[in-house]
Order: C-alpha cells, then sequence, then structure tokens
C-alpha cells in the first residue's frame, strides 16, 4: 500500500489536479447545502455552483465546448427558469419547515446504486488509461463531424425526443 | 499569434513572466469594460440625450462637464449602504457582482488587434452568447433577495425579457458563423476583412451587408438583453419604481448603474466584431492576405478603430433608446416569439443556402 507522502509527491501534484480538488472540493460542499439548506431559492442558487463546477471540470480536462455548453444550458437556459418557476410561485425570504421530502430516505440507496453502477463503468472501460499530460483542446470542426457523421441518427431521435416534449408542454399548458 | 501580454512584453523589450501577464490581462480587461461604459454615458447619456431634448446637460463639474461623472461616482460612494430588514442580505449583496463578473467574462474574448487579445478562445463566439445569459442570474437574485413586490416583479419581468430574446440573439449570429466557419472571434474579423465582394476587395466583406437581417435582428435583441428602452419593461420607473433596482443604493446601485452600460459597451464591441469588420482594415489596402502578415502598427490602430465603431454601434443603441416609447409586455413577448425568431430562422436558411450554392 502508497503511503500518503508518495501519493502526494511527484507526478501527482500538478497544477491541473490541485484545481480540480478545489473545485471538487468546493462541488461536493455545494451540493450538500443544495439538499440541507432551508430556502429553496439557496438551495437554486447552491445548484447553479455545483453546475459551475462541472463546467470549470471540462475546462481542466481541455473540453471547452463542453464546458461552454454546460454554461449556456444548465446555469444560463435550466437554471433561470427553475428560478423564475419557483419565485413566480413559492419562494419566500427566510427558512422553511416542510421543504423535506418525507421519503428521502429512500434516495440514499438509489443515489448509492448511481455511484456504484457510473463508478462500475468507467473502470471497466477505461481501467488505467490516462489522459495525455499535453491533452490539446479539439476543435470544434471535429465535434460537429463526430455528430453529423456516425451519430446522426441518435441526434434526430433526440430532436424528435424534443419535439414530442415540446408539443406535449404546449398541449398540456393551452386552455382552449 | 503570441498575445496581448507578450506583446507588451515586445514593446517594453522585457520577458515577461506568466504572473505578469496574468496581471496585464486583467488590467487590459478592466480598461476594455470601464472605459467604454464611461464614455457611453457621458457622451451619450448626459450630452447627446441633454441635446435631443433641447437642453445643455452637465455643465458645472469640468470643461463642458466631462468631470460630472467622477462627481457622479464620488457622490453615490458616499451614501449610505441600505439593506432593507426583510431582505436576504447575503443574496442581496451578491447580486450585483453576478451582474458585473458576467460583463468581465465576456469582454475576455473581444480581439483588439491581431496580438492584441486576451485569449483566443475557438469557441470565443459561443463562449460569448453563454456568458452573457450569466447576467440574468444576478437579476432574478436582485429581484427575490430585495423583499419587495416591485423588485420581484421587475426581477421576473426582466428574465423572461432575457429569455424571450437571447434566443433571437443567438439565432443572428449563426449566419454570421456559417459565413465565416469559425467561432473564433479572430478568425471572424479576418475572415471579414481578407474577403472581397464579388472580386472587389477594397471593403473587405464586412457581413454587415451580407448579414443585413442577421445585423437588424442583432441590434434589436441586443437593445432588449440590455433593457434600454423601448425594450426596458424590468425597470418600468412609472410603475414598478426602478424594478429589480428598487431597493439598492450607494455602491451597490453604482454596481449595476456600470454593469448597464459596461454590458452596453461589450456588446458594441461584439457587434462591430461580427458585423462592421472588427479591428481590421481591408487586408487588400496594404496587401496583407492572412494574419500573420498583419503588420504589427496594427495592434495600437486596431484598439481606436474597435472604440470608434463600439461608440457608432452604442450611439445607435443610445438613439433608438431615446426616441422610441416602451413596449407593453405582451407587445414586447409577441414581437420576441412571433417575428425575431422566425425571421431570424429564414435568414439561417438562406445563408446555409448560398453557402452550399456558391
Amino acid at each position: 500500500m502508497m503511503s500518503v507522502a508518495a501519493v502526494f509527491s511527484a507526478d501527482l501534484l500538478v497544477a491541473q489536479n490541485i484545481g480540480f480538488a478545489v473545485v471538487a472540493l468546493l462541488m461536493i460542499v455545494a451540493a450538500l447545502r443544495v439538499v440541507t439548506t432551508k430556502n429553496v431559492v439557496h438551495a437554486a442558487l447552491w445548484l447553479v455552483t455545483v453546475l459551475a463546477g462541472a463546467a470549470a471540470q471540462y475546462v481542466l480536462l481541455a473540453a471547452e465546448f463542453v464546458a461552454v455548453t454546460q454554461v449556456l444550458v444548465y446555469i444560463g437556459a435550466v437554471m433561470v427558469l427553475f428560478l423564475f418557476g419557483t419565485m413566480l410561485t413559492r419562494a419566500r425570504i427566510g427558512a422553511e419547515r416542510d421543504l423535506n421530502n418525507p421519503y428521502w430516505r429512500l434516495g440514499i440507496p438509489v443515489a448509492g446504486l448511481l455511484f456504484a453502477a457510473m463508478a462500475i463503468a468507467l473502470v471497466s472501460s477505461f481501467g488505467d488509461e490516462q489522459l495525455p499530460s499535453d491533452a490539446r483542446v479539439v476543435p470544434i470542426a471535429d465535434i460537429s463531424d463526430q455528430i453529423f457523421g456516425p451519430y446522426l441518427l441518435p441526434f434526430w431521435a433526440l430532436s424528435f425526443v424534443l419535439l414530442a416534449a415540446i408539443i406535449g408542454a404546449i398541449v398540456l399548458a393551452r386552455k382552449d | 499569434m503570441i498575445g496581448l501580454s507578450s506583446l507588451a512584453g515586445e514593446l517594453l523589450a522585457v520577458e515577461v513572466p506568466y504572473w505578469g501577464q496574468s496581471l496585464l490581462r486583467v488590467l487590459g480587461g478592466t480598461v476594455a469594460v470601464l472605459l467604454p461604459a464611461g464614455t457611453i454615458v457621458y457622451v451619450f447619456l448626459f450630452k447627446m440625450m441633454s441635446f435631443m431634448q433641447s437642453r445643455l446637460g452637465p455643465m458645472e463639474a469640468g470643461p463642458y462637464g466631462s468631470l460630472q461623472l467622477v462627481a457622479e461616482v464620488g457622490k453615490w460612494l458616499q451614501k449610505e449602504d441600505i439593506i432593507p430588514e426583510r431582505a436576504d442580505s447575503r443574496i442581496f449583496k451578491m447580486a450585483p457582482i453576478v451582474v458585473l463578473v458576467s460583463t468581465f467574462l465576456l469582454v475576455a474574448v473581444v480581439p483588439f488587434g491581431p496580438d492584441a487579445w486576451f485569449t483566443n478562445f475557438e469557441a470565443g463566439l459561443f463562449y460569448a452568447l453563454a456568458v452573457s445569459s450569466l447576467s440574468v442570474l444576478g437579476i432574478l437574485m436582485a429581484g427575490w433577495a430585495s423583499a419587495n413586490k416591485y423588485s420581484l416583479l421587475g426581477g421576473l419581468r426582466a428574465a423572461g425579457q432575457l429569455i424571450a430574446y437571447e434566443l433571437p440573439m443567438v439565432l443572428a449570429v449563426i449566419g454570421v458563423i456559417i459565413q465565416a466557419e469559425t467561432m473564433n472571434l479572430q478568425q471572424i474579423v479576418v475572415a471579414q476583412n481578407a474577403g472581397s465582394i464579388f472580386g472587389f476587395d477594397g471593403l473587405g466583406n464586412p457581413y454587415i451587408i451580407t448579414q443585413f437581417v442577421g445585423f437588424l435582428v442583432f441590434m434589436i435583441a441586443i437593445q432588449a438583453e440590455l433593457t434600454q428602452a423601448p425594450f426596458d419593461m424590468p425597470i418600468a420607473e412609472s410603475e414598478l419604481v426602478s424594478g429589480y433596482m428598487t431597493e439598492y443604493s450607494g455602491f451597490r446601485f453604482l454596481i449595476f448603474f456600470i454593469g448597464e452600460f459596461a454590458t452596453a459597451g461589450v456588446f458594441s464591441l461584439i457587434a462591430s466584431v461580427l458585423f462592421l469588420g472588427g479591428w481590421g482594415v481591408p487586408f487588400a489596402w496594404f496587401g496583407w492576405t492572412d494574419i500573420d502578415s498583419v503588420a504589427n502598427w496594427m495592434n495600437i490602430a486596431g484598439p481606436v478603430i474597435m472604440i470608434t465603431k463600439m461608440m457608432l454601434v452604442a450611439f445607435i443603441i443610445m438613439w433608438v433608446r431615446f426616441s422610441y416609447p416602451r413596449f407593453r409586455e405582451d407587445q414586447l413577448q409577441k414581437f420576441a416569439w412571433k417575428v425575431l425568431i422566425p425571421v431570424s430562422l429564414a435568414n439561417i436558411a438562406v445563408t446555409s443556402i448560398f453557402k452550399v450554392v456558391m
């Protein structure tokens, strides 16, 4: 077994890893605050922190396009709509009491299961593979070549799902 | 290409270390945000609006009132920092900063010359659009945390408006991306200045000509994104006092105020990069072919050209602001969803057909 000192020496202590650790720590704290805070809007804002942290991790992995998409979609659109909705309906200032779902304990095994599934999937498919230390940013043209080439069919399928969701939302919201 | 900081190193004939480069970038970004904001406020808000209303505007502080801005900042800094008793004080304090940070992040991708840039981001334009949407968060936070009905209504109106007009803004820009074949703002500038119109290269190919519809939609959309009249529903003073800014005073209001005009300046910069040829002059004038052959003095001339074009675009924004009455809420939403979005979609379709055929 490796000693702690060995782990923290040599090539592990590079700028990217330190950055990763700092951002990851911030994300964990923020994620805990999302579920422990007593105010809906505070929870949403902590969630913004978590999502921004994910964007920062993508940047550290030299995946700038994914990072920007994360900011545009999750922070700029999803979270804004989220806040918009809660503020329009029920957001009070100060602590609220009945925020927790009575079945919140059920979430723990589900979260554990998800974590296990993702960990197994990641370890079995990548194992000991390492990122190249001089990872270059993937040109956007390559990403679009992938989406509109080999992944065209899933891309179309996804757009159909989204279209159906939009039409469904309109049908649900219309009164006449 | 070496970038702003090594440019400075070249001029001063010293090797700038990494921390020095970062410091220079931060300083340059601050200047690039605050200088346009101050200029816009003095030239347009103080002077042009006064002349349009047949009055002189500020005349006392400095020659022609040119130091009025300094006096105003001094006044705001002295004011008491009031936070409403039942407000959520932490979020109340954070909100203006979120708005200002989104402006500072925005300027990071704007190129000012062949080597005078802060970051040469490949997805630069995409990044700019993403980061500009962050200011909505700050506005919503301000509206909610003030614990004031007017503020909340103003914040919600602002959010609804910004969401609705972000879409035409993004769609209007896609025409430019298709034509320039890149999202990098630097390369968009080069594509415009190295281009030619039917073989005539004396003008380059500024996209305001081929993408005029896109330019129009983009200008309307940024007018709404900046919540300038006629799109100033969120701060409609006759019904909402001052919208999400109602409870802010002193330097916190100052931050919102600077944020508003700094964002106007940065969006004008981005509009001039996308549609007016950015920092460049038509490359054919001096026989340049690509970015590497551009002469070094463009690093000095580029920022001047950029500021000139920025003032031109900002002039249009302010002219419209002082000329038109406010939209009603439903008109505003209808205009975005039923006019601007279909028009910009049609623009994308036409542009892509031309791109494939030509």
